[in-house]
């Protein structure tokens, strides 16, 4: 066989449309004249906020502090005066507060990040403290603090730690673009993590349609024991389970988490965050995103602060050239549609979409003709089409023993479904009627 | 002549088998007979049969069984049944009757309907208020309105809940059996429980300002309080800019007058 490996199951091929961003270098936008930053942009409980009304902060300063266990620090983006706190919506279903915080204009020159910390003299416990109070959440988009993530719960031991530079998603090459001019960065922050999880092996999975990314991690790699396994170019790779079936042929239990078989993934934005926390002494307060789409002029990667409205990052790539259809956060095929263009970037967007009618299905629903397309993809090996009848007859039972808790939401049900039923969309119906059924039987 | 013989030993072979299975069958009911016991037995004839769940037990068998061992002594839990049942539970177990309570129905505290309440985009996906709620809980401007997908019309398990073909959901109280799984499902919150034999009723859970709750919608309660102040006796209160009816303390009277002195009128008469 060939030496590109890829995940047992399913999945599927959607068209790339990587190459408009992929070969053009990241763009730094400029500071917004008003940042909108949540508190609540990473899994957990939300952070308690540290400043008060009309309060002036400076850029990087400390925000919002972690509430409990599982929560992250925010940091001000810019310099300015906190103008409002306000309630919100995020794309992906969170209502949250905000601060709404004004640029000083005044302040022109931003903190210095040219110092280089020695983390390597650091004890383990000092170095997750300092990704706690930085903010480091994982950015592939699930937003796991990564002081949470990084620590190793008795018990337990890492044998693989899974690096994740896949980026399956169509249109978004912000992590491809990333490892291109970051190869250094990326490599100091495995480097940090290494020690963090004292691993037998470090694995970076990479899909083929980034050659110029797998030449630049070889050759980075080699020198410091890192492997890189190319895989075939497959949606959806980057899902945790599949990528660690993908690159050591095991998989891990249903409900369970990867650490159950001694593997801690992680993202390579995660990894340059961390890095920028440790060595850099910089909290996070912008990442790099994919804009995109067939409705934006210029598309581009740019390098944006978290808490900046969508609609300066589209003017950054030049505006429309059309009417959107559909303005997407994240990517393509797990994203969540949004409407408002003042929603700001958060730690866990990777990427804008604006799409057209061309893009977008907008096929109206017929009946499920059990074709079985649906089943063929299923990269966790479920029925989608018998769990969506379940739900369909509220049997929410039923479709828990056809797996309705295993699946991903990764869309590939969807996407292939001739008759353009909203799978995804279903199950997370079914989840949340689930949740509020046995909510009630409780009581 | 042989054809004819054959088919006597067919049929007198098949009764003799008949028979003995038949006496088989007749010694096995007497011999391996499950004793049921005679009170759970009234119990069930007296509830409902429906299933439903609301008193906590996952069947009515499972109810009846539990107040016959004296585990369960509430004889009240079964709201479909209503006080008839609640009467004819304590006379059979023979213990005390506590008040009989006003049975309570479903309701759908929202007049919202596509020309009142402003969208604020186009939902496309899945049909259903789970997956809208996801999306910036609803597409509704107002956050506390009924979203119209139906989540209580599937749930339903009398079909008591119809769709109005205006982007709102009816509940017809003649079928509402009290289950409360329509306001355990509604994403929104905004299906509330109410007396049956109440006749007016606040059709709105709005808390946002009043000059928001006025841009977003023409029927939602802006807490004016005119309801509260004019009308003393109405049993009206408003609290977080929302006015609610207390049932138990009303004047009919003030509470007609105040209904029509509503501004958006979503004070209804049922």
């Amino acid at each position: 066989m060939s030496r590109y490996q890829t995940f047992s199951r399913g999945g599927i091929r959607p068209p790339d449309a990587k190459y408009s961003t992929s070969k053009i270098g990241i763009k730094t936008c400029p500071l917004p004249d008003v940042a909108i930053v949540p508190f609540l942009q990473h899994i957990g409980t939300q952070a308690r906020p540290t400043v008060k009304l009309n309060d002036r902060v400076n850029e990087g300063q400390l925000i919002g502090e972690p509430s409990s266990l599982i929560s992250a620090a925010i940091h001000s983006p810019v310099a300015g005066i906190v103008s409002e706190f306000r309630s919100i919506f995020l794309p992906m279903g969170i209502k949250t507060d905000a601060a709404v915080i004004k640029r000083d204009r005044n302040i022109h020159s931003p903190i210095k990040h040219e110092e280089n910390h020695d983390w390597q003299s650091l004890e383990i416990e000092e170095l997750l403290e300092i990704l706690k109070w930085k903010g480091v959440v994982g950015q592939g988009g699930a937003t796991f603090p990564s002081h949470i993530k990084f620590s190793i719960p008795k018990g337990h031991d890492c044998e693989v730690f899974l690096i994740n530079a896949c980026e399956c998603e169509p249109y978004l090459s912000a992590d491809h673009r990333l490892i291109l001019e970051s190869t250094e960065q990326i490599m100091e922050g495995i480097k940090i993590v290494q020690k963090l999880l004292n691993p037998k092996r470090v694995v970076i999975g990479i899909e083929a349609n980034k050659q110029d990314a797998i030449e630049m991690l070889t050759a980075a790699g080699t020198a410091r024991e890192v492997e890189v396994v190319h895989l075939k170019a497959k949606y959806p790779q980057g899902a945790e389970k599949n990528l660690i079936e993908a690159i050591l042929g095991y998989e891990v239990p249903s409900g369970k988490l990867p650490l159950e078989v001694g593997v801690i993934n992680s993202n390579v934005g995660t990894l340059f965050s961390v890095y920028e926390a440790l060595v850099r002494n910089k909290p996070v307060v912008e990442r790099v995103l994919t804009v995109a789409g067939g409705a934006i002029a210029h598309p581009a990667n740019v390098r944006a602060r978290v808490g900046s409205p969508v609609s300066s990052l589209i003017e950054e790539c030049d505006g429309f050239r059309e009417e959107p259809v559909k303005l997407v956060m994240g990517g393509p095929m797990m994203g969540f549609a949004f409407n408002n263009l003042d929603t700001p970037v958060i730690k866990g967007t990777s990427g804008i979409l604006a799409l057209t009618g061309n893009e977008v299905n907008t096929s109206a629903t017929t009946p499920c003709i059990s074709c079985g397309r649906c089943v063929g993809v299923c990269p966790m090996g479920l029925s989608p089409t018998t769990i969506f009848k379940q739900i369909e007859h509220e049997r929410f039972d039923e479709a828990t023993k056809y797996g309705l808790e295993d699946c991903v939401l990764c869309g590939a049900c969807s996407y292939v479904c001739p008759a353009h039923i909203p799978l995804v969309s279903a199950f997370r119906a079914g989840r949340g009627r689930k949740r509020r059924l046995a909510a009630r039987r409780k009581k | 002549m042989e054809n004819l013989l054959q088919v006597l030993y067919a049929f007198i072979s098949t009764s003799v088998f008949a028979i003995f299975l038949g006496a088989g069958l007749a010694v096995a009911s007497r011999k391996l007979k499950v004793k049921s016991d005679e009170k759970v037995e009234t119990l069930i004839s007296v509830l409902p049969g429906l299933n439903c769940g609301v008193c906590s037990y996952s069947s009515c068998e499972s109810y009846a069984r539990a107040m016959a061992s004296k585990t369960e002594t509430d004889v009240s839990r079964c709201s479909p049944g209503g006080y008839d049942t609640q009467n004819a539970l304590a006379k059979l177990l023979d213990v005390e009757n506590g008040e009989n309570s006003s049975r309570m129905i479903a309701r759908l505290a929202c007049l919202g309907d596509n020309k009142a309440a402003k969208r604020e985009f186009t939902y496309l996906g899945y049909p259903d208020c789970e997956s809208a709620h996801i999306q910036f809980h609803g597409d509704k401007g107002c956050k506390y309105g009924c979203l119209g997908l139906g989540s209580c019309v599937k749930s339903c398990p009398v079909d008591a809940i119809r769709y109005t073909g205006t982007g709102l959901v009816k509940v017809n109280p003649e079928l509402c059996i009290g289950c409360e799984i329509c306001v355990a499902v509604c994403p929104t919150g905004v299906m509330v429980m109410i007396p049956k034999d109440a006749k007016w009723f606040v059709a709105c859970k709005s808390k946002d300002s009043p000059k928001l709750t006025k841009n977003l919608c023409r029927t939602g309660c802006i807490g004016c309080r005119i309801c509260e102040r004019k009308f003393l006796n109405s049993g009206f209160v408003v609290s977080d800019n929302l006015s609610m009816l207390s049932y138990n303390d009303a004047d009919e009277e003030d509470q007609r007058a105040a209904s029509a002195a509503c501004p958006p009128k979503c004070i209804i008469n049922l």
